[in-house]
């Protein structure tokens, strides 16, 4: 790593390599004595074996899935209950020690990097499954419960939590980070599935955004503190409970594909899908270049071209309804091979290509590291910015692989990166720029659901104007007045 | 052939809780700790099931030991797909000592009473990962059994069987009636839907007792202990080479 660079490069790396392998703090002196100065408090509150000041520890936790650098806290607690956050806050709160919220590490945008060091609080032992009314379609969790937990929990009572993005994620970090997934079509985000939230400010006051204990399916009582606490990414406080709208788990299931010639048949298809009233479960787009890195990395035999992965959820006369009705549109669009299966394993045969998209885009270039790009835009606006996007791919000389929510006009272009080739890293960050100003372009959003993290904040300013961004700045300001709540993220 | 089959289905603590020992030692805390269905029983309600919707039988019925709350778990076995359930209340002293032996002597009983061709178990049970039941009912009633099956095919008045063995698969061909227990990749259970579970409450469970079937309960063995496993220690960490190998002759190792 270090041959090839310069001497100057190479002085500041060797710096940077002896700074983090030092135990306690990095850089800030004063911090690394109020670090010092609480541990034997921290020990008191969550016993010796929950706080971590090992190297391994703190690496593990400063960093989660996406390309951006660890950058590990300079001390890891593990409370086991609401009452051991609160006193945890509580002290870093009188230390002024930053706070970072960790829920499963499965994050895409940075979020759990420790920017300013400080105490990162994993909730991993508050795994507790509270208050299930399978009556009213509702539960409440701890955050170290994940979806695939609390799914596995529900198997018996016939409900789910839909809410699918793809890692198995802590259902209070998807509440963090107002997660979507590929059958937000159908069931929504987090944004409308999160009925109340249990959360411990920076001060260590714990509050319940919809009132302790109240789950109505609806309400019009006061400020919707819920939704300002969702999609907030730990800056405004560490989310302990969350409470969950419930579906009933489909009757039956119908798997379909269909490739079209050309992006704008696939995505017109999609539009009139929408439009004829079908309530697909799931709608996905990949383009020829996806489907053929799938094609080799898991021996099928898809035609090279943009397919849709189609999902119907429903019972057996209302499947049958949807699936004709939409086998009709996409003939009228031209598709071809359409391919629909019920059974659990032609299904998931069907539906491989999809499931494997991200390692198979990494296939591709063995060694290389992937980026994916998360944009939405009005669904009328898919098909031009898709078109544009592959263009720019082309003349920028990048691999990128486009996977697509198409039902929510949201598509992650995966790019495949060495990341030891500055040029390519940089044509990439250049173009993710471009791509995401071509959304804004488009009334759309730079970020659909990986949220804004470490690297999208001056997008954010872009997407919504000084003028929001000053009110999100004086809501910040007045919920954590010391900026101790997870700072760098969301707001320069 | 009655086209009848009996699955049973045990419930255990959930597969997902952490099991903690009580504080005498004499068993595991199982109040107020989330039970289901023993997933290999799952299993084997849907291979039931599965059969009855390619109309190679024409009846499933759940049977479960044990006290009130097993009906929670025939309930489910109902939403699955089965027809009706029977319910064998033991309770009590009788519930903590009902074995392998005791449950393989209800099943024998049941399949007579019930004219069963099949009857489909789960391999073993999470708790006490015994794997006997199915054998033991096979003997008992004088049958064939088909264990560990991964794939199982009705052909007529006999059964193929595909078992997972220690050196691969074996297939085997059987008469019925017959006993199988069902291993892991034998199918993947289906969820219980709404729909489903409202209809199952209409379903009929019958309540037996032991005694009813002729059956003595009485246990020929005797929990003395039970303790968790000892705690991983943590390990040590040494600066050279010499060190390690220091340290592997001073503990036996080499």
């Amino acid at each position: 790593m270090l041959s090839g660079c310069s001497a100057g490069l190479r002085l500041l790396v060797l710096r940077r390599c002896v700074l983090l392998s030092r135990n306690v703090t990095s850089g800030n002196p004063g911090r690394a004595a109020a670090v010092d100065g609480v541990l034997s408090a921290f020990r008191s509150i969550c016993g010796d074996d929950g706080v971590s000041l090992g190297e391994t520890v703190r690496e593990q936790h400063g960093k989660d899935e996406s390309v951006h650098r660890c950058r590990p806290p300079d001390v890891v607690v593990f409370p086991r209950c609401v009452e051991e956050v609160s006193a945890l806050a509580k002290l870093c709160h009188r230390h002024q020690l930053p706070i970072i919220p960790f829920g499963t590490g499965t994050g895409l945008e940075g979020g759990v990097g420790a920017v300013k060091g400080g105490v990162c609080f994993s909730l991993r032992n508050m795994d507790q499954i509270l208050d299930l009314h399978p009556e009213d379609f509702d539960v409440t969790v701890e955050p170290g419960v994940t979806r695939k937990a609390l799914n596995s929990y529900l198997r018996e009572t016939g409900l789910w939590f839909p809410v699918d993005p793809g890692a198995d994620a802590s259902l209070c970090g998807m509440a963090a980070t107002s997660a979507s997934g590929t059958n937000a079509v159908r069931y929504g985000t987090m944004r409308e599935n999160v009925m109340n939230l249990e959360v411990v400010l920076a001060d260590g006051s714990v509050i319940h955004t919809a009132g302790r204990n109240r789950r109505p399916r609806k309400t019009a009582a006061g400020y919707n503190l819920t939704n300002l606490f969702v999609g907030s990414e730990g800056t405004l406080g560490i989310i302990t409970k969350t409470t969950l709208r419930l579906y009933g788990v489909p009757e039956e299931m119908v798997s379909a594909v269909c490739s079209f010639s050309s992006v704008q048949a696939a995505v017109d298809s999609t539009v009139q899908i929408l439009q004829a009233g079908v309530p697909i479960a799931r709608i996905e787009f990949l383009d020829e270049v996806m489907i053929d890195a799938c094609n080799k990395f898991s021996s099928l035999s898809y035609p090279v071209s943009p397919t849709l992965f189609l999902e119907f959820h429903g019972s057996e006369r209302s499947l049958e309804e949807q699936v004709n009705t939409t086998e009709d549109i996409t003939q009228s669009n031209g598709g071809s091979d359409f391919q629909w299966a019920r059974d659990a394993e032609t299904r998931n045969r069907l539906w491989k290509a999809r499931h494997d998209a991200w390692y198979a885009a990494l296939a591709m270039r063995p060694g290389c590291k992937a980026y994916a790009t998360d944009v939405c835009v009005p669904l009328s606006r898919l098909p031009q910015i898709i078109v544009e996007t592959k263009e720019d791919l082309i003349e920028s000389r990048l691999t990128g692989h486009i996977v697509g929510h198409v039902g929510d006009g949201n598509f992650h272009c995966l790019m495949v990166m060495d990341p030891s080739d500055q040029d390519e890293l940089h044509r990439v960050h250049l173009f993710s720029q471009r791509l995401a100003r071509r959304a804004l372009a488009m009334d759309g959003t730079c970020t659909g659901e990986h949220g804004v993290g470490l690297g999208k904040r001056s997008l954010l300013c872009e997407e919504v104007g000084p003028s929001v961004i000053r009110v999100m700045q004086s809501l910040k300001d007045a919920i954590d007045p010391n900026n101790l709540m997870n700072p760098g993220k969301i707001l320069l | 052939m009655s086209g009848r089959v009996l699955v049973g289905v045990k419930r255990v603590i959930d597969y997902a809780v952490k099991i903690r020992v009580k504080p005498d030692n004499s068993g595991v805390v199982t109040d107020g700790v989330k039970h289901s269905m023993n997933p290999f029983c799952e299993i084997a309600v849907e291979e039931a099931v599965k059969l009855k919707e390619k109309k190679l039988i024409k009846e499933v019925v759940a049977v479960s030991c044990g006290p009130q709350q097993s009906q929670e778990t025939i309930r489910t076995a109902l939403a699955m797909g089965a027809d009706r359930g029977i319910h064998v209340e033991v309770a009590g002293k009788d519930y903590e000592t009902l074995g392998p032996l005791q449950v393989s002597k209800i099943m024998a009983a049941l399949a007579k009473k019930e004219d069963a061709q099949l009857i489909i178990l789960g391999k073993q049970a999470i708790d006490d990962d015994c794997n006997q039941t199915g054998q033991m009912t096979a003997a008992l009633l004088d049958w064939p059994q088909g264990t560990f099956a991964s794939e199982v095919s009705l052909d007529g008045d006999k059964v193929k069987v595909v078992r997972e063995i220690d050196g691969g698969l074996e297939t085997i061909k059987i008469s019925t009636p017959a006993v199988l227990t069902a291993d892991l990749r034998l199918n993947t259970p289906r969820y219980a839907t709404l729909p489903n579970i409202m209809k199952a409450k209409k379903k009929k469970i019958a309540n037996v007792k032991p005694a009813d079937l002729g059956v003595d309960l009485t246990s020929r063995l005797e929990v003395l202990k039970v303790e968790e496993p000892p705690q991983r220690q943590a390990g040590v960490k040494v600066e050279t080479v010499e060190d390690l190998v220091g340290k592997l002759k001073e503990t036996g190792r080499i």
